[in-house]
């Protein structure tokens, strides 16, 4: 029979990512001090795993690689070696390594082998054993078996055999299947009915076994019993000369790694991996499956109660009732599914946080930083699309903390703070929104410093007067060069405008407070999914458009007395000491609106990264979940406008982009400044 | 055919264990590690179980001792899933309970050849 191996091998690769992690994470717990054995263990299990797998599914070079380092792991496991830094670091080196051989493989290339080759040496030098190690261990069994006409064989199991699941009948059946067998029984030892155990094995035998077979063959069928019987293997007589069978099948017992890649030919099926199909997939907990299928089961249940009513022959008013309530049951049902059909997607940003703590340690140390790394909330989920896509910004705002934020040990001690400085990972719901908090203790933003680049760039003009939010957010601005503000750390192409830029292209916000000395928190806000949104529909004109409910602050009648008009036609709304451009959505979309004078609408006032701008529309419908299709793949890119969606009697209706328009609301107030005005 | 416990914390090994069984014909009953295995084997019979040494929660060495003791597995053949770089496993094993091994990496091919030793 022949299988094709390469449909394990998604698995295979899936689980040694995984395996991966739990190595990297494992290992960064042994260097802060914790030689727990489990510790040890799991880590060794990884690998194991990986060389195992490996082997079987044909990634030789894999198994390669990974049989020192697991002869590493297996010394360190057993207590031969202690754990010590110098270790530690060629280990995490050799996870990037296994890392980016299986990236590798899996999207059907070679691995580069100059990393791998280098690794490798850095492991062997720890080993104290450059080159083949397992050479020495391979070989002894492998002596050529003295050629022979046949083999006498005088074997006489211990009482106890049968238990250890061997069979003397199968054994012998395997015997005949490699030459002519002759078998003799010895019940010498067979004691009375009366005394005789049944689950012992009284009897012995003498076996001949003619033909031309090799000793290593025979050694093969009493491999596992050794230890368990009395066993003397003798050749018949000293007979012609060269067996030509070099065992194909105890090839199979003494697989040194080296061994097998020098002779591939002995793994026949386990042949070059076909190419994967480029397929994503997710795992699901079991338990929410379940919840799917109950849910479906009381769908059907609606289902059944509302067709039986379409089928009553009159329909009286008790029916309406039956109607109404089988309605709101279908509602509550089809809520449900689609917030469990949500879930399905969700997956806990542990996926998203568990490259920190590597990423901390080793920018820290490059850095010549004490740095701690706290996670919390790392079981709030996420839709997977979102997390795949928040990786980068994530990364860029925790090697900023590290870089700008935290200070040198020096510096803080002067500061009178501790050492060592922390960045705390910390992500939870608020809303139907996700927040995601970057919070370290370092030196906070340097306020002076931002404002000064801002005019030296053009950003601000030298006397604007600016609060400290306003500057804060400025390390936002497209062309605000960050590396050389507050310190300077090569390689660094992107800016934190590229940040904003990711996230707001997830529909998500990102802030920044900062107090001086007190370090910095940023806080990123990210809808759970991007497919469906919580919308305020609005109208203006005979227009629908929908506001995203998470940018509302309020909705309100207007005050004639409370609007200013600020150098020419730009209007600000005075709201509680806080002046809010107003936006005008007929203008900004060219449609007609109902309303001419601002008492005749309604203002509603919403926020985006900080700032606020009052939309004047006609009237306030309802709220609702929207599911998002994007404009921009099925008409073009729209100033203002996020999306579209299809509302419950067929009409389109556009999804503001609230930050769009606020840019677009600054630049129409260029040269009056209205935004900053008051 | 016969009735077979896979026992093994790799999925990808497990199923391709699993898969090479059930082609030859075989009723397969998969299990991720020790306890696993032994939730799945209380009040049943196997004609055969083929685990992992090496797992979580309950170690395939751990896991023979307990079967062994059980009147329904005493004599039933176990193969532990062994590699060369721990051949000492191999009598630990053995001391254990296990009937033998079979040493990885392997082919579906030489999985089957080493069943065919045990099964009858």
């Amino acid at each position: 029979m022949s299988i094709d191996l390469s449909q394990f091998l998604e698995t295979f690769y899936e689980e040694s990512f995984e395996g991966l992690e739990t190595m990297e994470q494992e290992l960064l717990n042994l260097e802060s001090g914790n030689h727990d054995p489990e510790t040890i263990n799991s880590i060794f299990r990884a690998a194991h795993s990986i060389k195992g797998g490996s082997g079987t599914f044909g990634l030789d070079s894999v198994a390669e690689y990974t049989h020192v380092l697991e002869t590493l792991l297996d010394e360190m496991r057993d207590g031969r070696r202690a754990v010590t830094p110098e270790i530690i670091a060629p280990l995490l080196e050799s996870v990037d390594v296994l890392r980016d051989m299986l990236t590798a493989l899996r999207a059907g290339e070679e691995p580069d082998p100059a990393p791998v080759a280098a690794s490798r040496q850095k492991l062997e030098a720890v080993l104290g054993a450059a080159g083949g190690g397992d050479a020495a261990s391979a070989a002894t069994e492998a002596t050529p078996g003295a050629p022979a006409a046949g083999w006498q064989i005088r074997f006489r199991p211990h009482p106890h055999l049968l238990q250890t699941g061997n069979d003397p009948v199968r054994m012998f059946r395997e015997l005949a299947e490699l030459g002519d067998l002759e078998v003799e029984v010895d019940t010498d030892a067979l004691p009375a009915l009366a005394n005789l155990a049944p689950e012992d094995c009284y009897l012995g035998w003498t076996l001949t076994l003619r033909g031309d077979v090799a000793r290593e063959a025979v050694d093969e069928v009493f491999d596992w019993v050794e230890g368990d019987c009395d066993l003397t293997i003798t050749p018949l007589d000293s007979a012609p000369p060269e067996t030509p069978s070099a065992p194909a099948e105890t090839a199979a017992a003494t697989p040194s790694p080296a061994a097998k890649a020098d002779a591939p030919a002995a793994s026949a099926p386990a042949k070059k991996p076909t190419r994967p199909a480029e397929a994503s997939s997710i795992r699901v907990a079991i338990d929410k499956i379940d919840e799917l299928i109950n849910m479906m089961g009381e769908l059907v249940i609606t289902q059944s109660m509302l067709s039986q009513l379409g089928e009553a022959e009159q329909f009286g008013p008790e029916h309406i009732e039956r109607l109404r309530d089988g309605l709101a049951q279908l509602e509550r049902n089809t809520r449900e599914l689609q917030e469990n059909v949500m879930r399905i997607r969700m997956l806990p940003i542990s996926f998203a946080f568990q490259r920190f703590p590597r990423l901390v340690h080793d920018l820290g140390a490059k850095l010549g930083k004490q740095v701690e790394l706290q996670l919390s909330g790392e079981q709030t989920e996420l839709d997977k699309t979102v997390m795949e896509k928040i990786g980068d910004p994530l990364v860029h705002l925790v090697r900023n903390s590290l870089d700008h934020g935290i200070e040198t040990p020096e510096q803080r001690r002067a500061a009178g703070k501790p050492e060592t400085g922390i960045i705390h990972l910390n992500a939870f719901h608020e809303g139907g929104n996700i927040v995601i908090e970057i919070r370290d203790d370092g030196a906070g933003l340097n306020r002076d410093r931002i404002l000064a680049k801002a005019i030296e760039n053009g950003l601000v003009g030298p006397d604007e007067h600016l609060s400290d939010e306003q500057i804060h957010d400025l390390i936002f601005a497209p062309g605000f060069s960050t590396a050389e503000v507050v310190s300077d750390v090569s390689g660094r192409g992107v800016g934190m405008d590229v940040v904003r830029k990711n996230i707001r292209a997830l529909g998500g916000t990102v802030e920044v407070h900062s107090e001086p000395g007190q370090g910095s928190t940023f806080t990123i806000r990210l809808p759970l999914t991007l497919a469906i949104l919580d919308g305020q529909s609005v109208r203006v004109g005979k227009e629908i458009y929908i506001v995203p409910l998470i940018a509302i602050i309020e909705s309100l009648q207007v005050d004639p007395e409370a609007v200013k008009s600020v150098t020419g036609a730009a209007q600000v709304y005075c709201l509680r000491d806080e002046y809010i451009p107003i936006v005008h959505l007929a203008e900004v979309f060219g449609v007609q609106a109902e309303a001419r004078r601002l008492e005749d609408g309604l203002l509603v006032v919403v926020e985006g990264e900080g700032s606020k701008i009052a939309l004047f529309v006609d009237d306030l419908l309802g709220q609702q979940q929207v599911v998002i299709k994007s404009l921009e793949t099925n008409f073009r890119k729209v100033d203002g406008i996020s999306g579209a969606t299809i509302l419950g009697d067929g009409t389109v209706a556009l999804i503001l982009d609230i930050t769009g328009l606020i840019g677009l609301s600054r630049t129409r107030a260029t040269g009056s400044d209205a935004t900053r005005a008051a | 055919m016969a009735t077979i416990l896979a026992v093994d914390d790799s999925a990808s090994m497990r199923q391709m264990v699993a898969f090479t069984l059930k082609g030859a014909g075989h009723d397969v009953v998969e299990a991720t590690d020790g306890v696993d295995a032994l939730n799945k084997a209380k009040g049943k019979r196997f004609d055969l179980v083929i685990s992992d040494v090496n797992m979580p929660n309950m170690d395939g060495i751990t896991l023979i001792r307990e079967l062994r003791s059980l009147p329904a597995f005493k004599f039933t053949p176990i193969l532990m899933l062994t590699t060369e770089s721990t051949a000492d496993k191999k009598q630990e094993g053995k001391q254990a309970g296990a009937t033998g091994w079979i040493v990885k990496p392997f082919n579906p091919d030489q999985l089957l050849a080493t069943i065919r030793k045990v099964l009858g």
